[in-house]
């Protein structure tokens, strides 16, 4: 079984290694081999996840050391894997959904001629995210880590030839780097502190630390937050998530909502150890999330662009995950749940972005859709499932882990329980309500449809088999995963054993919170239909409020950036080049030239005159050896 | 007496050299085959070394020890450590693909214009002579040759970047004569000078040599002997300054900020190939030189320069990688680069923990396979536009795949993506200079990020957006030219998985550095069990 776990990584590796080297004769079955290696890879997930079933609760980790990777003094990192449940969950969703997202961009991307480059970064993406999943320490996490954000940058950017992609490609990879010195110094950290960085020496070091080693482990935390950020998309490094949209649908869908971005909730949920010892970092965790949820929430009620009004939903839901993990034992679990039902219905919702994008000429505005459901009808009715599943419908997904969310902010208790447990309720409401305009928007009302640049009408149709097969599927997931992960806690038990887990006492009784939820439900789908729904949408998107405005430019967050990032980036490398040269190099070659006047001199002599140059040279030995001559005489 | 494996690995390209200088002017493609034979030979025997060396063994293997000039005590002596016998193996490694890369930079232009007449001949003989005098300077275990030998390379070095260099220039070929001419004296002034404050500190040590122990002497090992046998005391001014002569001539050479403006300037007007033999071949010669003579002869003053070193080192990661991001010329780019990760070589020696110092060794090898990558790429790209101004390409990725997929596979590692070796490398750095000077530590890593940004920016505006003009034709690799990259490539995902065989041999030499600086890692507050 063990050597399985080894295999599960290598199969979509394999898969990246022969499509990214094989060259244009595999042009004609490269997508075929991709997908059959994600496939394979899912199997060996099916069979590892039914050995896991008939074992018992405490023998349900599986270890697998390959080899040593750096052997150096004092410093042993190791490629070691480890899985147990939580990491059996994320291999379940990743090779799955990953699977289902292989097949549908075998029609998505039917037309590109890049499209087996494309399924070599999509297996490539597979084999880092397990990694990323398995590593049993967290130095091979890290090269995890940085392999997804690598498979994401050459995602994003695959359009490469539209600067706009490679623009967003490299702020990614760039903003995610920033992340990455948290992760970078969170294991310095624990190598200085704990003289490892295994999770099997670190997390019981944990509990022995004392005295000054407390204020480290909350370092650690803050670090490991930090990576978060950048991987999550997380306020204040959420802002390449939007401009991410730029890569393909299918890529936006596994990636940029159910995998790759939540990494960070792994991360998270992953060191408990270290954060249940560190409060500080656990405050700012549920910090980060909490405004998270909000900031998302917002910048996805102004966007026109459906695939970015999706990805402010993206950052608003792992920010619930997010406050859920700093929740400590109280939401580790319930983080995790969501983290699935999510991966479900977003890949689902983004699926459905794509297929109308599909039969729209590639057109993401959704003031120029309208009355597509008669168009689309599967389409609409796997968007309008993972719609009533985001939203938190009674009885779907959604309903079951944000809810579970919301209640464990309150049992958090005191004053941050209620202003935590408050804002998930604003942001559940703000949910409905975005989530119901883009509904409205896309598929209901009159069709605002024109024809594109170059005058093509769009003929909206449904998509074909490969696409909407995996839709379908995830809708299903979307409906039911999250009644039967409740159903007897059957969730709870089975990650409890690995990321622990507590009730809490709530002030609110978890029928008040349902009441609730049900409420705040209701009010933003009426506001929603009440401004899209009873009135037909302009197909110019009207002036709007401060605050639309600045929503639609992501909170002014990227104009920040630009001014004080960008541009006083920009006015220092400047000034450093201006300064390197006339100053240091001047400085400097001054110096030289004080010292016996030989530039001068030189400077005249390999004036074309190679061969005096040699002579000197030659007397310039000769001055070495009397010198050394010089020497032995005194 | 057994076979004298470390001369003969320096005779063969020296032999090399003299041979492929003498073949006539005509027949070009016979010198180039001779060369690459003489180069692949010299390889050989590096492996050989490497196979032969054993990391449990003594510390310094293969010696010969012949006695020179035996008044001045001058001795003949070679033997290699763990770190040196790497850096031989790298050395050796990248010459062929250096001349492969740089096949047909030598060639006659198509013109009748006298003054673009390029001696085939002595551009290959030059760089096997540039290898014979790194090899020697690597094996070198008495300080005397070792300073020839570190000074003598800059003289084929001068010539390769004064002669030779690159085709590619915006203003024209009489400027652009101009310009190659300034950096190549740029380039043997700041050298000469830094070696001529090195002879007087080697001068120095003799000195002090003959006066405590009656003889003087330029031998590592008798130095040492003495010294730890408490014969020979240097006062601890006087181990400053000569320490400071010493460390001045490689920092110069390594380069160290503030005196890397040369290094842009060599790298940008010379060819490629010779640009990746400065930076991953000659350069090494400083850094190695600091851990072996700096740490070893002046184990004190080291410890009392640190804090200032590392000051300088931090800034030259900081200061390089600025820079790089403001570079308009690609290959100037990418200079800036290397004095980024030559900053991270110099701060890994000077933590002075194990990690740091391997991981510094391991940095050496895997900067010189990344850097030649890149470059080499680079000057594929350069060759083929005319150009070396990034404003002038845009778009490549459509016209030519490959390579553009190896540039960016290049500049992955450049920015020390995990899975390709300098990640190791540098996360050593990193991690063992936090475990003893946080702050540092903490700094240095801020370089991780400007490397994402200067790389990432460099491949998005050369290679992606739409095709520019001067673009649509570009041919991609041919197969001499993946010839070169696959192989570096291929080592770079290699040492990036299994970095082993490596530490293995560099491991037990930096113990014994360490030891010579009486330093021992930190050790964690809370101990994990092994």
């Amino acid at each position: 079984m063990e050597t399985l776990i080894g295999l599960l990584v290598a199969a979509p590796l394999l898969g990246a290694g022969i499509l990214l080297t094989g060259g244009r004769r595999l042009d004609r079955t490269g997508h075929l081999i991709g997908t059959l290696l994600a496939l394979v890879s899912f199997a060996f997930a099916v069979v590892l996840f039914a050995d896991m079933l008939g074992k018992d609760t405490a023998q349900r980790t599986l270890t697998s050391h390959l080899w040593t990777w750096v052997p150096v003094e004092g410093f042993q990192a190791q490629v070691g894997f480890q899985l147990d449940q939580l990491s059996m969950t994320f291999v379940l969703l990743i090779t799955g959904v990953g699977s289902l997202i292989h097949i549908y961009s075998i029609g998505y991307m039917a037309h590109d001629e890049r499209r087996r480059r494309f399924f070599g970064y999509l297996n490539l993406f597979l084999a880092a995210m397990l990694l990323l999943v398995l590593a049993d320490n967290y130095f091979l996490l890290y090269a995890g880590w940085e392999g997804v954000g690598l498979a994401s940058y050459l995602l994003i950017g695959f359009w490469q030839h539209k600067p706009s992609a490679a623009t967003a490609a490299k702020k990614a990879f760039i903003v995610n780097r920033v992340g990455d010195i948290g992760l970078s110094i969170g294991i310095m950290l624990m190598f200085t502190t704990f003289g490892s960085f295994a999770f099997a020496d670190v997390f019981p070091k944990v509990a022995q630390a004392s005295g000054t080693q407390h204020a480290t482990v909350t370092g650690i935390g803050f670090m490991l937050l930090l990576a978060a950020c950048g991987k999550s998309a997380q306020v204040p490094l959420q802002s390449w998530l939007g401009d991410a949209m730029e890569g393909p649908t299918p890529v936006s869908a596994l990636i940029h909502a159910a995998t790759m971005v939540t990494a960070g909730v792994y991360l998270i949920t992953r060191s408990s150890a270290i954060f249940n010892a560190a409060p500080d970092a656990q405050t700012a965790v549920v910090t980060v999330g909490a405004v998270t949820l909000l900031f998302g929430a917002i910048v996805g009620c102004a966007k026109d662009d459906i695939k970015k009004a999706l990805a402010g939903s993206t950052m608003s839901q792992i920010g619930y995950m997010i406050m859920a993990a700093g929740l400590g034992p109280i939401g580790y679990v319930f983080a995790i749940m969501h983290l699935v039902t999510h991966g479900f219905f977003k890949a689902g919702l983004f699926l459905g972005a794509g297929s109308v994008m599909h039969g729209m000429n590639d057109e993401v505005d959704m003031r120029r859709y309208g009355a597509l459901r008669s168009y689309m009808p599967i389409t609409f009715v796997t968007f309008g499932l993972g719609y009533l599943a985001i939203i938190g419908f009674p009885g779907l997904s959604g309903f079951f882990s944000k809810d579970k969310i919301i209640e464990a902010a309150f049992a958090k208790g005191g004053g941050e329980g209620w202003i935590l447990g408050s804002a998930a309720l604003l942001g559940a409401a703000i949910t409905a309500f975005y989530m119901t305009r883009v509904m409205i928007m896309t598929f209901f009302g009159e069709k605002r449809w024109q024809p594109d640049a170059e005058g093509h009408e769009p003929h909206p149709h449904e998509s074909p088999a490969t696409m909407t097969v995996p839709m379908i599927v995830l809708a299903f997931g979307s409906v039911f995963a999250g009644g039967l992960f409740s159903i007897n806690s059957a969730f709870v038990k089975w990650l409890e054993p690995v990321t622990g887990h507590s009730e809490g006492n709530s002030p609110v009784s978890t029928a008040t919170v349902t009441a609730g939820t049900m409420v705040v439900l209701v009010v933003g789908v009426a506001l929603a239909w009440a401004m899209y729904g009873r009135r037909p949408v302009p197909a110019v998107a009207p002036r709007g409020s401060l605050l639309t405005r600045a929503a639609r430019r992501d909170l002014l967050q990227d104009d920040f950036n630009h001014v004080v990032l960008v541009r006083g980036g920009e006015h220092l490398t400047r000034s450093l080049v201006y300064l390197d040269h006339s100053l240091v190099d001047g400085v400097v070659n001054g110096t030289a030239a004080s010292v016996g006047g030989l530039s001068g001199r030189l400077r005249r002599v390999q004036n074309g005159y190679v061969r005096s140059y040699a002579v000197s040279m030659l007397g310039g030995t000769a001055l070495v050896v009397a010198a050394t001559l010089l020497m032995r005489a005194v | 007496m057994s076979f004298p494996l470390l001369t003969t690995t320096a005779v063969v390209p020296a032999a090399g050299a003299i041979i492929t200088a003498a073949v006539p002017a005509a027949r070009r493609t016979t010198a180039k085959y001779t060369a690459l034979l003489f180069s692949l030979a010299t390889l050989v025997l590096a492996a050989v070394a490497m196979i032969r060396f054993d990391p449990s063994g003594p510390r310094y293997q293969l010696t010969e020890t012949h006695t020179w000039v035996k008044n001045f005590g001058l001795h003949y002596d070679l033997g290699v450590d763990g770190i040196a016998v790497t850096l031989i193996t790298l050395t050796a490694l990248l010459i062929p693909f250096v001349m492969l890369a740089g096949w047909h930079d030598p060639d006659p232009l198509e013109t009748a214009d006298n003054r673009r007449w390029r001696p085939t001949q002595g551009f290959f003989a030059l760089i096997l002579l540039v290898e014979a005098m790194v090899v020697i300077a690597f094996e070198a275990t008495d300080v005397f040759l070792f300073y020839i030998f570190f000074e003598a390379m800059l003289i084929p070095m001068y010539f390769l970047i004064g002669g030779f260099g690159d085709r590619a220039h915006a203003a024209g070929e009489d400027e652009g004569a101009r310009q190659r001419s300034y950096a190549a004296v740029k380039f043997l002034l700041y050298n000469l000078v830094g070696g001529l404050i090195m002879l007087a500190a080697v001068i120095g040590l003799y000195a002090a040599t003959a006066k405590q122990l009656g003889t003087g002497t330029f031998s590592l090992q008798e130095i040492l002997n003495a010294r730890a046998a408490g014969r020979l005391h240097l006062a601890t001014s006087t181990e400053r300054w000569l320490f400071l002569g010493f460390f001045f001539a490689f920092a110069v050479k390594a380069p160290l900020w503030p005196l890397h403006t040369w290094l842009p300037n060599a790298m940008g007007e010379s060819t490629a190939p010779v640009a990746v033999l400065i930076t991953a071949v000659v350069d090494k010669v400083g850094t190695f030189a600091m851990l072996r003579y700096c740490l070893q002869l002046f184990p004190e003053a080291s410890k009392w320069a640190t804090p200032t070193i590392l000051v300088l080192s931090v800034i030259s990661i900081i200061y390089g990688a600025l820079l790089a991001v403001g570079q308009r010329d690609i290959k100037r780019l990418i200079a800036f680069a290397s004095v980024s990760h030559f900053g991270f070589i110099i701060l890994g020696i000077f933590a002075m923990t194990s990690q740091g110092q391997s991981g510094a060794t391991l940095y050496m090898v895997n900067h010189g396979i990344s850097t030649a990558a890149l470059m080499l790429v680079a000057g594929f790209l350069i060759t083929r536009r005319g150009s070396r101004l990034i404003a002038d390409f845009g778009g490549v990725q459509k016209v030519a795949p490959v390579l553009a997929g190896t540039f960016l596979i290049g500049g992955l590692a450049t920015l020390s993506l995990p899975g390709l070796a300098p990640f190791v490398s540098e996360f050593l750095v990193l991690v063992g200079t936090f475990s003893r000077y946080p702050a540092f530590g903490i700094v240095a890593t801020l370089g991780i990020v400007l490397a994402a940004l200067y790389v990432l920016v460099l491949y998005q505006r050369t290679m992606t957006g739409p095709v520019k003009a001067g673009i649509e034709g570009m041919s991609d690799l041919k197969v001499r030219e993946l010839v070169v990259v696959a192989p570096l490539i291929a080592l770079l995902l290699f040492l990036g998985v299994y970095p082993k065989p490596v530490t293995d041999i560099v491991n037990p030499s930096v113990r014994h550095t360490l030891s010579d600086v009486h330093k021992t890692d930190p050790t964690p507050a809370l101990e994990a069990k092994k």
